[in-house]
């Protein structure tokens, strides 16, 4: 029987119920997750966005196994990831950014071999799968390069080739992109997307807080922030959302007293700080929704009144940085100042975003200037 | 890149029925996990050939100073053989704590752990992969300063039951890496408390096994070590079966006795191994251990 007949009669890829995480730290326990529902469909691109501290990484190792709940369910394929983790680790793969994994003594080549035979891969079909995968990340040049000596991106390739050498029905990626430059992160992205399409049923669950990578990438999102999904849909229902507002991008040489003193003019849904901001050059950039766009006259006002001068004003559509603010209150730029209640530890997660050009407007720009790359 | 058919993988499919092994391919796997485990330290052999000074030179020079010492001392020259025996087989102890061990405290913090717990094979195939790798390094070590010894200090092996000793050996190593999956499972609860521990440990182990003196000097301490270390009680077996003449000055049970309490120790310490491996995976899943990462 196909996989095309049978995915209609599979259970979820993804079904999670109710599912908490607290960790039993000092002074006091940290709730990662508080209470979180979810299903993906087999054959779904999903994606888990949020910033720092939201419970992305805390969801992903429990659905891989790595993890218990505190309380709540969670299933893979039907297989509960309490009690079935050996059946679980047989159909699925992970891979996370900045990963170090393996052994720096080895060649690309030897380190995936090994790990092939982590998944039961014959010899010969273990060195087969390796090669072919070396080929498909791109990474021919290097297959006898000893592990130690690749570059970020190179190393992020073979944690990708690792990740398909099981030909995972499921594959959990945790920001993979994280720490690329625009060549090796297009690549990565066109890598999974190659992989997912080649056969129906093969499943991905992204977490990043890079919002254009999950908007190209992802069929459904879901927004997490604090331990909690405060919304879920394609990203065009997501944006959609938010369309009955004005959205504005603003940038000014200064703003005294920050984004929160124009959140509170009359007319202003939310404002925020973007994060390609950069407030040592004079470039400061607000996101600003509005609840019409007659609202922006008293916005201009204020302004005037504190100071500021506008080095630009611009119309936005609504991305889903707009989107996250509209549900949060605050961008991924304003820091993630979760370090009361759930979503933990500001920062814990790799480094909060930092060392990274961490902006949904960078990400976006790149994506750009490769679709501008791929149109020549 | 494009998409070439390493991709494509295995059309028609299903993810419930794939999740099935069969008892057959979970075999399969764990042998399979065991050698690709190994790899890396054989390879790690061949490719750092510094080992030598550090695993074979150096720790000959200890032998040599006992030697020095008890021949400075009018001892037996049984005495000789014995501190040659201990020093070569002292690197399947250290084989044991340093490398098998901490080994898994030591991935967690390269962020491999992680990785091994969501492959499909059992912790155990990883950890025999990683003592088997461990013991080809110890085992060349073992014999390197066994052939070295005898040939400076002139050591005369006497070997009457050549059975005896070969399952004895055997039952030494499997006992000892019985204990050190038990450790390893330890370090991976307490980390760098473990770590510390072992480090703390090594030299009084050494101490009561009777490294570089018959076990038999150090009265009841001698005989409780027999009781529960493997290196102390396989080390004093060999010590009788490879110098065959010398027993009365061991003061020690018969080796057929002690190869039995090899036997009571290899159950003991594999069995407790198995259960140990799974109830601190349990444990580490719920306290969220396996990775530095936490959150």
């Amino acid at each position: 029987m196909s996989i095309e007949r049978t995915t209609a009669t599979l259970p979820p890829a993804i079904s999670v119920a109710g599912l908490r995480r607290v960790y039993d730290v000092k002074p006091e326990p940290v709730t990662a997750l508080g209470g979180v529902d979810l299903e993906v469909a087999p054959g779904e691109f999903f994606g888990l966005l949020g910033p720092n501290g939201a419970g992305k990484t805390t969801l992903i190792k429990i659905l891989t196994t790595l993890l218990l709940p505190t309380a709540g369910e969670a299933r893979i394929f039907g297989f509960d990831v309490a009690t079935d983790s050996r059946r679980i680790r047989r159909i699925m793969n992970m891979v996370a950014g900045g990963e170090q994994s393996g052994y720096g003594i080895l060649t690309v080549r030897e380190q995936l071999w090994m790990f092939s035979q982590f998944y039961g891969l014959g010899t010969r079909e273990g060195w087969r799968r390796v090669d072919e995968l070396i080929e498909a990340v791109g990474l021919a040049e290097q297959r006898v390069q000893r592990v130690s000596t690749l570059a970020t991106g190179q190393r992020q390739k073979m944690n990708m080739a690792r990740g398909l050498l099981n030909d995972p029905w499921i594959l959990f990626l945790d920001e993979p992109t994280l720490g690329l430059d625009v060549a090796a992160a297009r690549g990565i992205r066109e890598l999974i997307l190659d992989w997912k399409a080649a056969v129906p049923g093969r499943t991905v669950l992204l977490t990043t807080h890079y919002m254009a990578e999950a908007d190209e990438l992802c069929e459904r999102i879901a927004i997490v922030d604090r331990g909690r999904i405060l919304a879920i849909g394609s990203p065009e229902e997501l944006k959609r959302r938010i369309q009955r507002e004005s959205i504005f991008r603003l940038e000014l040489d200064h703003l005294d007293g920050g984004a929160a003193r124009l959140a509170r003019l009359p007319g202003v849904v939310s404002a925020a700080l973007a994060a390609d901001s950069d407030a040592e050059a004079q470039r400061v950039v607000v996101n600003l929704v509005l609840v019409e766009d007659a609202a922006l006259g008293a916005v201009v006002t204020a302004l005037g009144g504190l100071g500021s001068q506008i080095l630009a004003l611009r119309k936005s559509e609504p991305t889903l940085e707009d989107v996250f603010i509209e549900l949060v209150g605050r961008g991924f730029a304003d820091g993630a100042d979760d370090t009361d209640g759930a979503g933990g530890h500001a920062g814990e997660d790799r480094g909060s975003g930092g060392g990274m050009p961490a902006t949904a407007e960078v990400v976006v720009a790149e994506v750009e200037a490769e679709r501008v790359e791929a149109g020549r | 890149m494009s998409a070439p058919a390493a991709l494509a993988g295995s059309p028609g499919r299903d993810p419930r029925a794939d999740a099935e092994w069969s008892r057959r391919r979970v075999l399969g796997n764990n042998l399979r996990a065991l050698v690709g485990r190994a790899y890396p330290r054989i390879r790690g052999m061949a490719g750092e050939p510094s080992w030598v000074l550090f695993e074979i030179l150096l720790p000959f020079l200890t032998t040599s100073a006992f030697v020095l010492v008890y021949r400075a001392l009018a001892a037996p020259e049984a005495y000789v053989g014995f501190v040659v025996l201990g020093g070569a087989l002292s690197a399947f102890w250290l084989n044991v704590v340093w490398m098998m061990a901490s080994q898994l405290y030591w991935e967690k913090s390269q962020g491999n752990l992680e990785l091994y717990f969501a492959a499909p094979m059992n912790l155990m195939s990883v950890l025999l992969g990683m003592a088997i790798g461990g013991l080809v390094m110890s085992s060349t070590r073992a014999i390197a300063v066994l052939v070295v010894a005898s040939l400076v200090y002139g050591v005369a092996f006497d070997v009457q039951q050549w059975l005896l000793l070969g399952v004895v050996f055997l039952l030494t190593l499997t006992a000892l890496y019985g204990l050190g999956m038990m450790l390893a499972s330890l370090f991976l609860l307490w980390s760098r408390e473990a770590w510390n521990l072992a480090n703390l440990m090594i030299e009084p182990i050494w101490f009561v096994s009777g490294l570089n003196f018959p076990v038999g000097r150090l009265g009841m301490l001698g005989a409780l070590a027999i009781a529960t270390i493997p290196f102390a009680v396989g080390l004093d077996a060999m010590r009788q079966l490879v110098f065959a003449g010398q027993a009365s000055l061991l003061g020690t049970p018969s080796p057929e006795a002690e190869a039995l309490i090899l036997v009571g120790m290899t159950v003991v310490f594999v069995a407790l191994a198995r259960w140990m491996m799974r109830t601190i995976e349990r444990m580490a899943r719920g306290r969220g251990s396996l990775s530095i990462r936490w959150q």
